[in-house]
């Protein structure tokens, strides 16, 4: 998920507030910013939404990649428009996060310099234009599986994001899918280009959703704040479940030989992807972690001169406009 | 040359120069000096390769060989492309990139405007539909160019030098030639010089605005809109944006 | 009352403890195009309130939204205090006489 594997924060509050505040939550009321809550309830979404919004910050760069390359003015419009909500995403999250107490520049500089993380599936390289098609199918459709839920998050500001940006995604994954089946309709090559991103991105799109959190006591306090809604598992095979038979509808297949429909459960029996790449990738060992760490700060660095010299005129009209009155 | 060449040739300079310039503000995506830039600089990218889609289209429909605007976009060489030099010029850093939208944005909005009153009411369709994206962009440009030029002493700095570069390509925005002529006998389009001295006064009076200096030398390079000199940059651009429709010509996507 | 504006939190201040020159925050509104009021709808980041409104327009009307925006900067708003809201809000429960369903109409009297 774009928020992976967040620590809940050890909270040590009152115990008549934290029980008056989870009866809040448990009655379904919406906890808002200037509300009294936890320490450890604002600490923790203070790193889940920014690290929600680094990943669409980041996310920006792997389908940016292709954004020169489009193959058609039509598809070239649709990517940009795509890679451009994304930013609006990061945003609209980075606005809900500083109703918390954080600034949009703080949690910038906290993703550059490495104290926040971001999603592990950007650091995996786009190396097709069928890439384009998988990341807009899976990648988007596991964020989907995540972000639906949170509309109902028990935090007022993630949760309006997150109606926001839901209701500009349904674009996303549709547009994926459609340049998908135009692949698995096309030539011998464009098939062959399919079937490769499938291979590339179908494992590491499990992987979004984390580890088997079942036994976590992170997500288990995350859940009862309601600033997490499922379990990782839960998510994960209902992904599976949906995906599988849009890829047999594409002709492409899952790139798992113990893959199979499971009658007495209902859903699909999948294999887990490989925890120890995850770890690495996690750890900044992925193909391109170093790449989109660069390719941020040195846009950061390079736009320095521009917020400031914008700001310092701003500074200047305002003085201005105070002599003159 | 027949009437409907030189509407082709015009044609295929508005497009290739929205195309050009829609590619090149297309290449900050993700890397902007603020979200809002980033999202901003999208927007304009958006409307240009719209526009793009309509003015090609409508060139090819004139041509009638049963090409696309895809074709013309994807599988013309820079010999073929009908774009002004300024707008292939690289984008620099963000200063050269806004200077360079500023100075076409103001041309741009000035040709649309007349362009809405063309006796080809093709022309004058796709200008009135232009024309009010084109004005936002003039808009936001000049306001961003007087903001980072009176800035602090480093956006100055840098805008005046991004002024400096870019001014030598201004000229070929307002220079006449055949097609010219051929479209403003017709009636179909402005002669280009006629845009000057508007072009002159709205620019110099950002500028001055900005506290920048406008160079004092009046030479133009020429070659872009009649393809007989473009510069390297060109190519280079293609080369990326043509990629996969070179590579997979049987293919489509 | 208190200010809308977040305090900072502690612990993420700048590492060298300068203070930062951010571009201040701005709440954005729009009204749609069916009269209704101008709507919150989230905020941004501008360096004035004219850049804030070409700000707003790019990134709040992207899929024509809108016809019509309010920037404030967040700074300026006031808002009611959460500790506030029993004496604020709650008073307004017992009035129940001034919505229509209060009053019972016989049906013969027709549409009212």
């Amino acid at each position: 998920m774009y928020a992976q594997m967040i620590k809940s924060e050890a909270t040590q509050d009152d115990p008549e507030k934290l029980a008056a505040f989870q009866a809040r939550i448990d009655r379904g009321e919406k906890i808002e910013p200037k509300d009294w809550m936890p320490e450890g309830y604002r600490k923790t979404l203070i790193r889940q939404i920014g690290q929600h919004a680094h990943s669409e910050i980041v996310g920006q760069l792997p389908e940016g990649n292709w954004v020169t390359r489009a193959p058609t003015l039509e598809r070239k419009a649709i990517l940009l428009a795509k890679v451009q909500d994304e930013a609006g995403h990061g945003l609209y999250l980075y606005c809900a996060a500083e109703t918390l107490g954080v600034s949009r520049d703080e949690m910038t500089e906290m993703l550059l310099d490495g104290r926040m993380k971001y999603s592990s599936i950007f650091n995996y390289p786009t190396l097709t234009w069928a890439d384009m098609g998988a990341v807009g199918w899976l990648v988007d459709g596991a964020a989907i599986m995540n972000q639906v839920p949170l509309q109902r998050t028990s935090y007022g500001p993630y949760a309006r994001a997150m109606v926001r940006i839901c209701k500009e995604e349904s674009f996303h994954q549709r547009q994926g899918f459609d340049v998908m089946m135009k692949m698995c309709r096309g030539t011998d090559a464009q098939k062959r280009m399919a079937q490769d991103a499938l291979n590339r991105f179908w494992f590491p799109s499990l992987m979004m959703f984390g580890p088997s959190d079942k036994d976590s006591k992170h997500s288990a306090q995350s859940m009862a704040w309601k600033i997490k809604m499922n379990t990782n598992d839960e998510l994960r095979q209902k992904f599976v479940d949906q995906t599988v038979p849009q890829a047999e509808y594409l002709g492409l297949t899952v790139p798992d030989p113990d893959l199979r429909w499971n009658e007495e459960t209902g859903h699909y029996d999948f294999t887990e992807p490989d925890w120890s790449e995850f770890m690495d990738v996690l750890q900044g060992n992925g193909p391109c972690n170093r790449d989109r760490l660069e390719a941020r700060n040195k846009a950061w660095d390079d736009g320095a001169w521009v917020r400031e010299g914008l700001m310092a005129h701003a500074e200047k009209r305002r003085a201005a406009r105070v002599a003159a009155e | 040359m027949t009437r409907d060449a030189a509407l082709f040739e015009f044609l295929c300079r508005m497009g290739d120069s929205t195309l050009v310039l829609g590619h090149r503000l297309s290449e900050w995506c993700g890397t902007a000096p603020a979200l809002e830039e980033d999202i901003a600089t999208a927007n304009t990218a958006l409307d240009l390769i719209g526009q793009t889609q309509m003015w090609l289209g409508l060139a090819a429909e004139v041509e009638g060989a049963g090409r696309s605007a895809d074709d013309l976009a994807m599988r013309r060489d820079a010999w073929d492309f009908r774009n002004l030099l300024l707008v292939e010029q690289p984008n620099g850093d963000f200063g050269r990139t806004l200077m360079r939208s500023f100075l076409f944005d103001v041309w741009h909005r000035r040709m649309l405007e007349r362009l809405t009153a063309s006796s080809d009411p093709r022309v004058a369709a796709i200008a009135a539909k232009a024309v009010k994206e084109v004005a936002y962009h003039a808009d936001r440009s000049a306001e961003l160019v007087v903001a980072l030029g009176d800035g602090t002493e480093e956006s100055h700095r840098r805008m005046q030098d991004a002024l400096d570069r870019l001014w030598p390509y201004t000229g070929e925005m307002t220079s006449d030639d055949e097609v010219d002529r051929e479209m403003a006998e017709a009636r179909i389009a402005p002669l280009p010089s006629e845009l000057r001295p508007g072009w002159e006064e709205a620019v110099r009076a950002t500028l001055t605005q900005a506290t920048l200096t406008v160079p004092e030398s009046a030479f133009a390079h020429r070659g872009g809109k009649n393809g007989a000199r473009h510069s390297e940059h060109l190519g280079h651009m293609l080369t990326t944006m043509q990629w996969l429709q070179r590579a997979y010509p049987e293919a489509t996507w | 009352m208190s200010n809308h504006a977040p305090a900072p939190y502690p612990g993420t201040g700048t590492p060298e403890g300068k203070a930062r020159r951010e571009w201040p925050l701005w709440e954005v509104f729009i009204r749609g195009q069916h009269g209704m009021s101008h709507r919150h709808v989230g905020s941004l980041h501008a360096p004035d309130a004219e850049l804030a409104m070409r700000n707003a327009r790019d990134v709040y009307t992207r899929r024509h939204e809108g016809v019509s925006i309010w920037v404030v900067p967040s700074a300026q708003i006031t808002a009611s205090a959460p500790s506030e809201k029993g004496p604020m809000f709650d008073p307004a429960d017992s009035k129940t006489y001034r919505h229509p369903t209060f009053f019972d109409i016989p049906d013969d009297v027709g549409a009212m």
